[in-house]
């Protein structure tokens, strides 16, 4: 009987294949994409305000001052009606946090504050996501914590739920 | 119609280049080169120059508008996978972590091709 | 009544599958049980396929006491898609699968007269074994014929945008393409059990490869051409991994076929040719494993479980594991055949193999490359068209390059091929590269060499008649030339739609006239129209080209149930090309958004999928008609 090694390479193949796929079963994909710039600065941006009357954004804010909380969000945006009390929440513990709203027009930013609460203190509009893809940002909303010198520290990918309000206080601490 | 996006729209206007080309074609070749290999973030595999999704509309407009700026596609490219990751782009750069996929062609080509000359030897016997 | 009919039979069948199994495998030594195998193969076809039609049937009326009518059809759905709807879900789909091997192996039990018996008795088991897990799966994880009480008023199945020729009859073509792959699969394993490969063998095996392969070839060329008109950007291949999976098994058995030719004609690459026909059916689970289990992403949307697709994988790692087993520790002992220089057919069929291996190969690495990177750095990376159309264009090309001589050189060895005949096709693919510079000096470099490649290649594919009577020619050296004549037209068509497509974007008011390439196409209007289950804006455009002008009517539609927008392409084929022409969305101004192209031969690509078809249906009637009229003619194996 002549045995030959190379007559054995395709099962070995074949359990690499069932080791790659029994490990995708076990361990689910995670859809989302991070952003590659956490733990990096800020890019510099400059927005105008989101709605009439109110203060725009620019990365010079975010560069001063303590932590704050990049918000990315939209009107026409269901998950972020649920996040607005969320939020709200946080503004009251004190957190500064700062809106971005993803192609979006003024009126309809405006009234989606009204409607669900205003906890930003400056809101910057990016009608084309320019600076939501500058940010390594694929939806809304998104949220990042950002530190006293504009350092981005942490991503919260989806609506902050009141479950992740621990996590991102706790971001926000750390950055401080 | 596979095409639907996954994600709500926001009913705005979509981005300048999203839908036109350039008026330079040699820079909208390019351009056009460079969105086949780009990863639309919304989709689910899909090009960006293949996607109605209003994210892969803003990024097409983002490579159009940077390369008529005189940037070149690689930088373009960079700029996004240092954001994104490799992620975004369908033609992972060659490193470590890639080292095997590009060389599989080339190993499976020479060890067919070593088992089939062995063959060819014994039979030549 | 119905339900629990069809659910009996295929009780009884898996029983039956269960009993053929242990009789196949007692057989040697019981001749009592071995006088069995055959009828109760039959049996069991006929059973399963008896479930079949009871669900069809059930189906067709629209009882909606059965759940997985309930959950998917309507009353109110065309009959058609009533009657796709059968398998147009997951529990029906993997009946139709099941009920295509169990008469698969029914008919290879019943008409099977050349293979020695002993082997064919394995066949059957190793077939027993494959049906039995897939009746598992589908009597313990997805029952078709579950009944629903109370029995709802009404069905949900009514998506509008399910009902779609293409996705009626795409799926089903697949699946006998896979099931035929099944019977090799096991005729392999058969073989390793008993040892006896040599050109029965291959000559058993050919009529399923070849049918399965047309088969894929068939539901490869239409899912493509299904692709590009419904996802409205004028792409036609993307490399997604639904793709991929549909591709590799039809790369394998595309090799097999050839290195079968080689075993019938000469009795050469017998462990080669065993290791292609577990290859190619395992190629098709993987495949049903990766567009189930949904584990890699992709554009085509399945219904996807991931539970179901543990089931897939355990019955993949079995069957696919045991016979790699067998192979790797029997395949040592199977005698090896005839010899051959690499100046033959046989050394071309073996580049051929070794060419289309590793492209299956790298096609199978791209795949699931992105998959091991993450589970070993946890980095996600994408491999896409880049990678795939750098490695497989080439190797493409080479393989194109070897068909100029391969189908002209002799058995065995061949000290003197024919110098002017093959010379013609090279000077063709020379002068067919240079006029590329005057057509077009942009053109990129593989497809000009395509362009080249794919001229000399139509040349050389005719080649093999050249001095032939051509009504003695028997069809089956007909059916190979034209496969190769289809390959040289639909690399054509490919390296064509690279070179020369034109394409215009830009948003017109009505009454503007934008060009894309030779035409001149006005937006007349836009008007809202409404169909069944939608409404929609339809550009009226017209295009004009010298005296010549032709009405286009692209569609933007939007259903309410369930909300989605989709585009309807307009495309209008000519001789020369097509006019494909899309609008999608309103801008400022009253302006539309259009898409236009021009894309001059791109129905090549197609038209040459047909033909690779056509050639291997004619190649597999020929023989058909040959075994039928059992004239003995020398064994010309050309397919």
């Amino acid at each position: 009987m002549r045995r030959r090694w190379w007559l054995a390479v395709p099962l070995v193949i074949f359990a690499l294949f069932l080791l790659a796929v029994g490990w995708r079963l076990s361990a689910p994909p995670d859809a989302t994409v991070k952003s590659r710039l956490v733990g990096r600065a800020m890019p510099e941006f400059q927005l105008p305000a989101a709605t009439p009357g109110r203060p725009d954004l620019r990365s010079a804010d975010l560069a001063g001052g303590g932590p704050k909380l990049v918000n990315l969000f939209a009107s026409w945006c269901v998950p972020c009606i649920a996040e607005a009390p969320v939020l709200g929440e946080l503004k009251g513990r004190g957190v500064t946090i700062h809106g971005i709203a993803i192609r979006d027009a003024p009126a309809d930013v405006a009234a989606f504050l009204r409607d669900h609460g205003n906890p930003y203190r400056r809101i910057g509009a990016d009608p084309r996501s320019q600076v939501q893809m500058t940010l390594g940002s694929s939806g809304v909303p998104e949220s990042f914590v950002v530190d006293g010198r504009g350092v981005i520290r942490y991503q919260h990918i989806g609506p902050i739920m009141p479950q992740d309000v621990p996590t991102v206080l706790a971001e926000l601490e750390k950055a401080g | 119609m596979l095409a639907a996006p996954a994600v709500a729209d926001s009913g705005q206007p979509a981005a300048p280049y999203a839908y036109r080309q350039l008026t330079d074609p040699e820079q909208e070749a390019r351009a056009k080169a460079l969105m086949e290999e780009l990863r639309c973030l919304v989709c689910q595999g899909q090009s960006i120059a293949d996607s109605d999704a209003e994210l892969a509309g803003d990024m097409r407009s983002l490579v159009r508008e940077r390369i008529a700026a005189g940037e070149s596609p690689e930088q373009v490219r960079s700029w996004l996978v240092e954001r994104y990751g490799s992620w975004v782009s369908y033609a992972p750069v060659l490193g470590a972590d890639t080292l095997l996929l590009y060389a599989a062609p080339l190993l499976l080509l020479l060890l067919g091709g070593l088992l089939a000359a062995r063959r060819l030897k014994r039979r030549a016997r | 009544m119905i339900a629990e009919a069809g659910l009996a039979a295929l009780w009884l069948a898996a029983a039956l599958s269960l009993l053929q199994l242990v009789a196949s495998l007692a057989g040697p030594r019981v001749p009592e049980l071995r006088r069995l195998i055959v009828p109760v193969a039959a049996a069991q076809g006929a059973l399963t396929l008896f479930a079949f039609l009871m669900l069809l049937w059930l189906f067709l009326r629209t009882d909606l006491s059965v759940q997985l009518v309930a959950a998917n059809s309507h009353s109110m759905k065309p009959w058609i898609y009533r009657f796709a709807g059968t398998w147009g879900n997951h529990e029906g789909s993997m009946l139709l699968w099941v009920t295509v091997l169990t008469v698969a192996g029914a008919l290879l039990a019943l008409l099977e007269r050349r293979l020695p018996e002993r082997t064919l008795h394995a066949t059957l088991g190793a077939q027993a074994a494959l049906a039995l897990g897939f009746f598992a799966f589908l009597l313990l994880a997805s029952n078709p014929f579950a009944r629903l009480v109370p029995a709802p008023r009404q069905g949900l199945g009514l998506n509008p945008l399910l009902q779609d020729p293409g996705l009626a009859f795409h799926p089903p073509t697949l699946y006998f393409g896979y099931v035929g792959l099944s019977v090799a699969f096991s005729l392999a394993v058969g073989a390793l059990l008993t040892r006896e490969v040599g050109p029965a063998l291959a000559r058993t095996m050919r009529p399923w490869v070849l049918g399965a392969w047309v088969l894929l070839t068939v539901g490869i060329t239409a899912g493509s051409y299904w692709a590009y008109y419904e996802l409205g950007w004028g792409g036609w291949w993307f490399w997604d991994p639904v793709e991929n999976a549909s591709l590799m098994p039809w790369l394998a058995a595309t090799a097999l076929l050839h290195s079968i030719s080689v075993l019938a004609a000469r009795g050469g690459l017998r462990t080669w040719t065993i290791m292609l026909a577990v290859v190619a059916f395992s190629m098709s689970m993987v495949g049903t494993f990766l567009v189930r289990s949904g584990i890699l992403t992709s554009v085509h949307s399945f219904a996807v479980d991931p539970a179901r697709g543990s089931f897939i994988l355990a019955l993949l790692a079995l069957y696919v594991g045991g016979a790699l087993f067998l192979f790797a520790t029997r395949v040592g002992t199977v005698k090896e055949g005839a010899g051959f220089d690499i100046v033959s057919r046989e050394g071309a069929l073996v580049l051929n193999n070794l060419l289309l291996s590793v492209i299956l190969g790298t096609v199978f690495v791209g795949t699931l490359y992105p998959l091991l990177a993450e589970a070993v750095s946890g980095e996600k990376l994408s491999v896409g068209p880049p990678y795939f159309n750098a490695v497989t264009g080439p190797l493409t090309l080479a393989l194109a390059l070897l068909l100029f001589i391969g189908p002209l050189l002799r058995w065995r060895r061949d000290s003197r091929p024919n110098a002017p005949r093959i010379a013609a096709p090279l000077v063709v693919t020379v002068l067919a590269f240079a006029a590329s510079f005057v057509l077009d000096p942009a053109m990129s470099a593989l497809a000009r060499l395509g362009l080249g490649v794919a001229a000399g290649l139509a040349v050389a594919s005719l080649l093999p008649l050249a001095g032939r009577n051509l009504r003695r020619t028997p069809l089956a050296t007909w059916g190979m030339v034209i496969s190769h004549l289809g390959v040289a037209v639909a690399i054509a068509g490919a390296a064509a739609d690279t070179a020369f497509t034109e394409e215009t974007l830009a948003a017109a008011r009505p009454g503007e006239t934008l060009a894309v390439g030779p035409w001149q196409v006005r937006l007349g209007s836009v008007v809202p129209v409404a169909g069944p289950n939608w409404t929609a804006v339809e550009g009226r455009l017209s295009a004009s080209r010298g005296g010549r002008t032709i009405d286009l009517q692209p569609q933007s539609r939007f259903f309410s149930d369930p909300p989605t927008e989709t585009n309807e392409a307009a495309i209008r084929t000519l001789w020369d090309g097509q006019l494909y022409a899309v609008i999608s969305g309103a801008e400022d101004g009253g302006r539309w958004q259009l898409r236009l192209w021009w894309k001059p031969l791109v129905t090549l690509i197609w038209l040459g999928g047909g033909l690779i078809a056509l050639g291997g249906l004619l190649a597999l009637l020929g023989r058909w008609w040959r075994g039928r009229r059992r004239v003995r003619e020398p064994e010309l194996a050309y397919a």
